[in-house]
């Protein structure tokens, strides 16, 4: 039997090696085994060739010696020893060709470095060298090679190696295939598709791609997916077409990816070789066919309804896939192609979406995929998890989607967090189409929740976001807020706080705790989420929400303006919320009469005098301050400015910041005025008031006529000049009258401004700036014009770079002014349409009667789990919930129950979270399994445990391996895995007594045997042997190592 | 896109093979590669061998003292990819039996071969080893 055999083979050989190791290594010229060789010295090893080939030839010896018969086990052991040298050369000398000895010397080196300086140093070195060596006369080409793979190194160790990238160039033209696939390979590596030794390249493609070796036009064309841009595509386009045809299946295959890289790279150069790939769907060669499924997923993605057709195709293909038609080879652990099957589900999922006559072709399918999938493995989970995703894509099946969540309950309850990972994101999805299927793991997902693994804690959080009410809306954006607190990573930060605010915004039940809320978002993430944000509360807190009466609105503004100024006394706040705070307090500050006018000064004085590099809050302390005298002159009551308010408005009247010190003096002004002046100049509470504006400026009329009539020329309206301008581009192209743009553009930035007198006050800004560029900097007109000066003509190369200008940066700069014209008049409305789409909310419905049957399981469950649980779920606490639904965003009446809730959740929070440390474990007790179990779990070395992983999944395969033994069909995977195997059956029976419970316990087993196996294999052994091997390797005494090169990382 | 690059480190954190499937310049890759590579080692063995980095999402698994890094995007499968990753450790082992770390030192160009053979245009299009291999061996056996 090859198990029992390879499994003593394996032990045998460590144990062996071992003893001839430690005896013999230190002598020259060991004796190995019925051949009598010294050991050869690897100091010069590309002089040792033919002896290189020859160990290369009992190695293979040896490897087939172990596929055949049984053999005694001492002359296994001597031929594995042989085995072991062999390769040990091989890596030396693999291919038959040696590497010098520097090459080794560099990599024993960078092998062996602890640490990224002494790393780098080594690779300063080497470029050092290489620079030197590398433009030496007469290089051979096999010497080269060995260059560039230096090369190589020297990039991917992060060091600039453009001084070679020359030489790889070069070696693309090399006859040699090896040389030629080395020179192609550095090339991808080193130059992206726009660098300019491509164009060098281009030309040895072509020829190679008309290469009868096979194997020249496949590396050809995978240069080929990586170098050509669009501008070569045309180059080889027809050349990569024809070989669609090709008789080898992987030219074939190659070829439709380069195919498939065009359309990446510019859709419009292949579209009317799109049906290729159809073509190609139906290939012969099941390679090929897999391949064609990358582009047309693409396809797909983009336009559904063109291949609708193919529907019956995908799913007969799978369907053949999945009864194992295809080559053994593309087995996969016992699964049948599972990578292609899980593109075939991408695709399926993709043409189903909303299409009931498409979907239904897929049911069957689906249905036996789901049933048949071995769900004991890595790759059968993968393709469940494909199927769910397939599922909850299409158009909805009653008997699928229970076949879903019964396998998402079973990803859920699976202590390997890869899998809860997949589960929770599964109920993602599926929760779109059955809302009520996160019920019934409202435990399993609380766990996750407060995991300390951070990637299923956001991802479970993904899958709050989805389930969010309003009910729940609380909860949920609290505990948002919390992580959001405890992360450094600004993307994630970033990402968090704009779905808190999304979330709040949508499902808010009562103002107070919307304006609570964004406060501890801006608070803590404020610099990070969108300024828009802070214009929404902004004008949240001036509007109120929608049709409430008064009292709610200035009540809301003074709980505002009391949490703002409680904040505000905080170091080191965000601009953006200093912003708003400035806004609030300058606009409602006073209103309730709470507040002094003095009192409210002082505080904006000293947010100025803190943030003082900030221009912009600033700019809002002081207008806010301009809004406080004002609504005090009104009032009648006597103005008095504090001395610290005087030393600012003065500072800044003589800022360098124009905005600032027309702010100051304005305030300066407005401070002068009476009473009545003020009323009409700055109405109390207006900021909602719409401004008019007549955008025709009709009170300019005269002037304009006036202009006119003195010889100047009409305004062309903005669209019209546009339009001339590219016309003008097209036409100019290449000719020398593109002088012109060059006109344009100075005449653009010219302050000449024909109307500097009259604007009116509001719109001074955008009126002067909406006249001064028409008139003076279009072109056509200008020429004509004699006051603008003529272009000088020796512009030429500055006329030509404004050409390029023109082209990607020139258009949208004139729609920008025209956006500021009409910014005015549309910047109310700019942050309503936001709120209006948030408005459209998600499903709410909730049956939650499951809610009976699962208390019953879950007696154990500690009480703060439940009530999160139920604050989240919306469990045990209905009455309540169904308050707090009935007020949603009315909050009128619903207050107190709002406010109860929340009292309740941060408790339930904090004890839980007070009871996680001290028993981690336990929590897996919730999924109803044996508290023995748990118990043991601990014992487990979490290292081991990841060992386990991944011979968990080789014992999978090993299970059904065994089974079907007597046949033996895969020589290969069996004298592969054969060895580990029997390590892990042997433990595992060995360990059974001690297991504690039959059913249940199978996977922890395998974790501890794939532990215990590891560790019978002893890390020391290997250790020893490894440091003898390294010394033999490089033939030079080594003075630090690292065992772990040797490692076997399939060990 | 799927694939956006594959990386392998060491325990260290020293790179022992990167490609990349999109342009990144030599100091993005640099730093890339460190924080990763940090973010990964800061992780217990229990914890899901999926991380989120910037727009990225990380699949690793650990072989010895190897990782094995695979950024993909968002749309794809994460426990496929862990496969894939198991996929190519079989592959190299079936080549260079068994593979350990300086294997793929010395060979680095075969590991890319292959890596060339398994994925294009950051898609997985073959996973017969033997198809794999064969152009690998051919040229082996040529040169």
């Amino acid at each position: 039997m090859p198990y029992g055999r390879s499994s003593i083979f394996k032990y045998g050989l460590s144990l062996d090696q071992l003893a001839v190791r430690a005896g013999q290594i230190p002598r020259p010229g060991p004796q190995i085994g019925p051949f009598k060789r010294s050991e050869p010295d690897l100091a010069a090893p590309h002089d040792l060739l033919p002896l290189a080939e020859k160990f290369q030839s009992w190695k293979n010896l040896a490897d087939q010696s172990c596929l055949d018969q049984p053999v005694p086990r001492q002359i296994e052991s001597k031929l594995e020893q042989l085995k072991t040298i062999g390769r040990e050369l091989a890596m030396g000398s693999h291919g038959g060709f040696g590497q010098s000895k520097e090459f080794l010397e560099l990599v024993k080196s960078i092998g062996e470095s602890r640490s990224k300086s002494e790393e780098d140093r080594i690779i300063l070195r080497e470029i050092e060298t290489l620079k030197r060596r590398i433009v030496e006369p007469d290089i051979p080409k096999r010497k080269m090679k060995e260059y560039i793979i230096r090369l190589v190194y020297v990039e991917m160790l992060g060091h600039d190696a453009s001084f070679g990238y020359i030489q790889a160039v070069k070696m693309t033209h090399d006859d040699s295939l090896l040389l030629k696939r080395t020179g192609y390979l550095a090339v991808t590596l080193f130059l992206n598709e726009d660098h300019d030794l491509i164009i060098l390249i281009v030309n040895t493609i072509q020829k190679d791609l008309k290469s009868d070796n096979y194997l020249v036009v496949c590396a050809a064309l995978g240069a080929v997916c990586r170098l050509i841009n669009e501008e070569t595509i045309p180059a080889v386009l027809p050349q990569v077409v024809e070989l669609l045809g090709h008789q080898k299946e992987a030219v074939r295959k190659k070829a439709v990816m380069a195919l498939h890289r065009f359309y990446q790279k510019s859709p419009s150069t292949v579209s009317h070789l799109i049906s290729n790939f159809r073509k190609k769907l139906c290939d012969s060669d099941p390679g090929v066919m897999g391949a064609t499924l990358c582009p047309l997923f693409d396809l797909v993605t983009v336009d559904v309804k063109s291949y609708k057709d193919l529907v019956v195709s995908f799913v007969s293909i799978l369907k053949q896939v999945v009864e194992r038609r295809l080559p053994k080879s593309y087995d996969y652990h016992q699964m049948p192609a599972p990578f292609i099957q899980i593109k075939l589900l991408k695709i399926l999922g993709l043409l189903g979406n909303g299409d009931k006559h498409a979907s239904e072709q897929m049911y069957t399918v689906l249905g036996d995929l789901m049933r048949k999938c071995d769900a004991s493995t890595n790759i059968g989970n993968a393709i469940l998890y494909e199927c769910i995703c397939c599922i909850s894509s299409i158009y909805p099946n009653p008997k699928l989607l229970e076949a879903a969540a019964e396998v998402i309950s079973k990803f859920l309850k699976s202590d390997n967090h890869n899998l809860k990972y997949m589960g929770i994101d599964a109920l993602g999805r599926l929760i779109k189409l059955s809302p009520d299927a996160a019920e019934q793991h409202q435990l399993a997902v609380i766990d996750c929740l407060e995991d300390p693994d951070d990637t299923l804690k956001r991802k479970t959080f993904e899958l709050l976001q989805k389930m969010t009410k309003s009910s729940n809306v609380e909860v949920i954006v609290d505990r948002m807020i919390d992580y959001m607190i405890s992360i450094n990573d600004f993307h994630y930060k970033t990402e968090i706080a704009s779905r808190c605010v999304e979330l709040a915004e949508q499902f808010a039940p009562s103002n107070h705790w919307f304006i609570l809320t964004m406060n501890k978002v801006f608070e803590h993430a404020g610099d990070l989420v969108n300024i828009k944000v802070a214009h929404n509360l902004m004008r949240l807190i001036a509007e109120g929400f929608g049709e409430d009466d008064d009292t709610a609105d200035s009540q809301l503004r003074s709980s505002a303006v009391e949490s703002y100024l409680r904040i505000v006394t905080e170091p080191k706040l965000p601009s953006a919320f200093l912003q708003v705070i400035c806004w609030v307090l300058g606009e409602y500050g006073t209103a309730d009469g709470k507040y002094s006018a003095s009192y409210i000064t002082g505080k904006l004085c000293d947010i100025a005098e803190a943030y003082s590099s900030d221009e912009t809050v600033k700019a809002y302390a002081i207008t806010a301050l301009m809004k406080i005298y004002a609504i005090e002159i009104a009032a009648g009551r006597r103005l008095d400015i504090l001395p610290e308010c005087q030393t600012l408005i003065e500072e800044l009247a003589a800022s360098h910041s124009t905005d600032l010190q027309q702010r100051a003096y304005e305030l300066q002004a407005v401070v002068g005025l009476d009473a009545r002046a003020i009323e009409s100049a700055m109405p109390s509470d207006a900021s909602c008031e719409d401004i008019e504006i007549d955008v025709t400026l009709p009170f300019l009329d005269s002037f304009v006529q006036q202009s006119l009539h003195n010889g100047d020329q009409p305004y062309i309206p903005e669209d019209e000049r546009s339009r001339a301008i590219d016309i003008s581009n097209f036409s100019n192209q290449g000719h020398r009258e593109s002088s012109t743009h060059g006109l344009k553009f100075e005449a653009y930035e010219m302050p000449k401004l024909p109307v500097p007198s009259h604007p009116p006050p509001p719109v001074s800004h955008v009126s002067t700036e909406l006249v001064s560029i028409p008139e003076p900097s279009y072109s056509r007109e200008t020429q004509f014009s004699p006051t603008n000066p003529p272009v000088p003509s020796s512009d030429a190369e500055l006329k030509l770079r404004l050409d390029g200008v023109q082209k990607k940066w020139g258009k949208p700069t004139y729609p920008s002014t025209s956006s500021s014209s009409s910014g005015y008049s549309s910047s109310p409305a700019n942050g309503a349409s936001q709120m209006e789409s948030a408005a459209t909310s998600t499903s709410t419905s909730r049956p939650g009667e499951t809610y009976k049957d699962l208390k019953k399981a879950e007696v154990e469950i500690s009480p703060e789990k439940q009530k999160l649980a139920a604050s989240l779920f919306g469990g045990s606490t209905r009455s309540e919930k169904r308050i707090s639904t009935t007020t949603h965003r009315a909050s009128k009446g619903g207050g107190h129950s709002t406010e109860k809730s929340s009292v309740l959740k941060p408790s339930a929070a904090s004890t839980t979270k007070a009871n996680i440390p001290p028993q981690p474990l336990p929590d897996l007790l919730d999924l109803g399994e044996p508290a023995r179990l748990s118990m043991v779990a601990p014992l487990t070395d979490p290292f081991m445990q990841l060992e386990g992983l991944l011979d968990q999944k080789e014992s999978g395969s090993s299970g059904t391996c065994a089974v079907t033994d007597g046949s033996n069909k895969e020589p290969d995977i069996v004298s592969l895995y054969s060895d580990l195997h029997m390590d892990e059956q042997s433990s595992q029976s060995t360990l059974n007594p001690l297991a504690p419970s039959e059913s249940n316990s199978s996977n922890l087993r395998r974790t501890i045997s794939g532990g215990l196996a590891q560790a019978t294999k002893g890390p020391n052994l290997k250790e020893a042997l490894e440091k003898d091997a390294l010394v033999r390797q490089v033939g030079v005494n080594p003075t630090t190592q690292n065992p772990n090169l040797f490692k076997d990382l399939l060990g | 896109m799927g694939i956006r690059f594959i990386l392998m480190v060491n325990k260290q954190g020293q790179t022992r093979l990167a490609q990349y499937y999109e342009y990144l310049t030599l100091e993005e890759r640099r730093a890339l590669e460190g924080e990763i590579v940090r973010k990964c080692l800061a992780r217990t063995e229990q914890q899901c061998s999926f991380v989120e980095h910037r727009n990225y999402k990380i699949v690793y698994r650990r072989y010895a003292s190897l990782f094995f890094l695979v950024g993909v995007d968002n749309e794809e499968n994460e426990l496929a990819i862990l496969e894939f990753i198991h996929l190519l450790v079989e592959t190299m082992d079936q080549h260079f039996g068994n593979v350990c770390e300086l294997d793929i030192m010395f060979h680095l160009e075969k590991a890319h071969f292959m890596l060339e053979e398994m994925v294009m245009n950051g898609c997985i299009v073959e996973t017969s080893k033997s198809n794999i291999l064969m152009p690998i061996q051919l040229m082996d056996k040529t040169s």
